[in-house]
């Protein structure tokens, strides 16, 4: 906390000396900071990779206030601590006017006082935990909180896979992972649901067996795991290997291609909650798939990279209607979003600086994401 | 009954790479009187090797083979055996009489050193890789009962190594030079025994362990990232204390015990989260009364 404040307070000095602007004068600078390596390095390059691909694309059809939008990117290294440095550094430094960030709950949290102090937008693309907005009113987002994102999985537990008896399975560690379990538990029950057990594990264990077979012990007909897809992949591995044959799902964390090639046969038929699927959208997510599998070598676009693109749309959306790049202007247009038609769904901000928009459930099939059903909110 | 005993199953399959890595910090701790902090980091450089090797290795004698996964496990070892040596002979061997506190913190350098190298993305990279798939796996079935091959591979190899270790150490003249390095150096080397070659010995066959324990560890979390080897390194450095640091069998008894403990309490709803915090509360109360270990032997210290 500390620290935190140390930050904020270096952040909010650090805008005094920020009139000193490198950015030609054609140029709107955006700030953007995202895990491109480390632990979460396939949800920072995807969210980027959708970002730059919107930049482009709003650049060459004239960019916004008749100037170009410049998309400077900082590295965080999924490491903690490195986010408030990268945004102190856009801000002060290079004078942004916004900033897109992050996929990680944890760092984005980290970054958000840092921008409300200096009452710069900040919009995150995919962090969940409903704290990051409570921060202050500079702080957006365009994906669904947790509590939204729990209670679809409990749902779909209870309705669709016709579960009575469900273990949880949680990362201690997570903020993101304790809050899914939270809101999860809380729906399945009010569902008539029962909650047979509930174990931990710490983000990063590699051993879960003693974990797995008390699950086991326990013989519930599914087993939810709201964790990241590295550790995802470990647990259900051995949880095959102790003989635990339920279906196991969880929230967008598992959204990876690192989850087949690490989990391979083991994750197959296993569920998951996200934003976005390519086959669900309508005809903005086709052109989107497109662009960005040109854009990319053939490679299709994940949620993140989705959640990246629409962030970076929604942001000149509401620059151009502020008509300006003042702070308080931006953030006034982006709370007046409504009903952006954006590729994961049709936006509205709330009052909370939320995005109300629509979940979608998806299914791993021969190592594919496919595309099951959309919850709406 | 059933649940305890596959516990028992889960838990003996961790202590066992345990038991496998301890070896290698009891082995030099025995020779030097320090901790090899980097000897973790063996570890996960052995796991790195193989993961590396196993596609051309697999190309000779074909995908999740016996003969595969054995030349993988070999190559590796000799690969870590090298570093084991190199490490000792750049950054241990010039500090060699100098106070112990200036090589433990080496140690922990050397250490860092790798970790950090590994993240870089020229190198390794910090995002977790997929593990090969080197042997083919079975499911055990008795009864309720259930046993991954891959487990019984594990324990097995590893008694088959801890019983080759004491042979070596109790039955080989090699073995007579480390023990009496060990128990003396000065006095060792004017018996004519090559101090420096016993010491880069020691270290070669305790990485050697280590890579072979890295790679079980990755057999069973087929995930491997640069700091894979921190945890697992830890808690074989703990069971070697446990077991009475610088003794062969304590370490493996240490593993063991170690491994038990961790996957009874992971295993006990609402405690779950403070599974190393009961494994570690437990060693301190067995150290308590026991304090050079399960198998270890008070020394008084010569002043």
């Amino acid at each position: 906390m500390k620290r935190r404040i140390f930050f904020s307070v270096v952040g909010a000095m650090a805008l005094g000396f920020a009139g000193c602007q490198k950015t030609a004068s054609n140029e709107i600078p955006v700030g953007e900071f995202a895990s491109l390596t480390g632990k979460e390095a396939t949800f920072g390059q995807s969210s980027h990779e959708g970002t730059v691909l919107a930049v482009e694309q709003i650049n060459e059809a004239g960019g916004v206030l008749g100037k170009k939008i410049k998309l400077l990117t900082e590295d965080n290294a999924s490491k903690p601590g490195e986010s408030a440095n990268a945004v102190n550094k856009l801000i002060a430094k290079d004078g942004v006017v916004a900033i897109l960030g992050e996929v990680a709950s944890s760092r984005s949290l980290e970054a958000a006082p840092i921008c409300q102090s200096a009452k710069i937008p900040m919009v995150s693309p995919a962090s969940t935990n409903p704290k990051l907005t409570e921060t202050g009113d500079y702080i957006f987002r365009v994906c669904f909180i947790d509590p939204f994102q729990g209670t679809v999985m409990a749902n779909f537990a209870k309705n669709t896979l016709k579960e009575q008896n469900v273990a949880v399975f949680t990362d201690v560690k997570s903020d993101y992972s304790k809050g899914l379990a939270k809101f999860f538990k809380e729906g399945f029950t009010k569902a008539g649901g029962k909650i047979a057990a509930e174990l931990d594990y710490n983000g990063g264990d590699k051993d879960f067996k003693g974990q797995l077979t008390a699950i086991k012990a326990a013989n519930p007909d599914g087993v939810f795991v709201p964790g990241y897809y590295t550790d995802v992949a470990l647990i259900c591995i051995q949880a095959k290997e102790v003989g635990l044959n339920v279906p196991f799902y969880g929230g967008d964390g598992w959204e990876s291609s690192k989850l087949t090639e690490i989990g391979k046969d083991a994750v197959e038929g296993e569920y998951f909650s996200t934003h976005y699927s390519p086959d669900a959208g309508g005809e903005k997510a086709k052109a989107f798939v497109e662009a960005y599998k040109k854009r990319y070598n053939g490679k299709a676009p994940d949620a993140m990279a989705a959640l990246g693109y629409d962030s970076a749309l929604i942001l000149a959306d509401a620059i151009k209607r502020a008509g300006g790049t003042e702070g308080d202007k931006i953030r006034d247009a982006l709370a007046a979003t409504k009903d952006f038609d954006a590729v994961t769904g049709k936006i509205s901000i709330n009052k909370q600086h939320d995005a109300d928009k629509a979940a979608v459930i998806v299914q791993v099939k021969n190592g594919k994401f496919e595309y099951k059903e959309t919850v709406k909110p | 009954m059933d649940w305890f005993l596959q516990q028992l199953i889960n838990g003996l399959a961790l202590g066992a790479i345990y038991a496998l890595i301890a070896l290698g910090y009891t082995m030099v701790y025995g020779v030097l009187r320090f901790i090899n902090f980097a000897h973790a980091d063996v570890l996960m450089l052995g796991a790195f090797a193989a993961y590396y090797l196993a596609p051309s290795v697999a190309k000779v004698f074909g995908p999740s083979t016996v003969p595969t996964a054995l030349t993988v496990m070999v190559l590796s070892a000799v690969i870590c055996a090298v570093i084991g040596m190199l490490i000792e002979f750049l950054a241990y061997r010039p500090l060699r009489h100098r106070p112990r506190l200036t090589v433990l913190i080496t140690a922990i350098g050397v250490s860092l050193f790798i970790e950090y190298t590994g993240q870089h993305e020229k190198v390794f990279g910090a995002a977790t890789k997929a593990f090969p798939t080197l042997l083919p796996q079975k499911e055990i079935i008795v009864g309720a009962l259930r046993c991954s091959s891959n487990d019984l591979v594990v324990v097995g190899f590893t008694a088959v190594l801890l019983a080759a270790m004491w042979y070596i150490v109790q039955r080989t003249k090699v073995g007579m030079a480390m023990r009496a390095v060990s128990f003396n150096e000065q006095a060792a080397s004017l018996m004519g025994v090559n101090v420096n070659a016993i010491i880069s010995f020691t270290f070669a066959i305790g990485s050697a362990l280590a890579a072979i324990g890295g790679i079980f560890f990755a057999m069973r979390a087929p995930g491997i990232e640069p700091l894979m080897g921190v945890q697992p390194g830890l808690r074989a450095f703990i069971a070697a204390v446990l077991g009475g640091i610088g003794n062969l069998p304590g370490a493996a008894l240490g593993g063991v015990v170690l491994g038990l403990i961790e996957t009874f309490f992971g295993g006990m709803p609402g405690l779950s989260d403070y599974r190393d915090a009961i494994a570690f509360a437990l060693l301190i109360l067995i150290l308590l009364f026991r304090p050079a270990g399960l198998l270890g032997k008070m020394q008084t210290e010569k002043v």
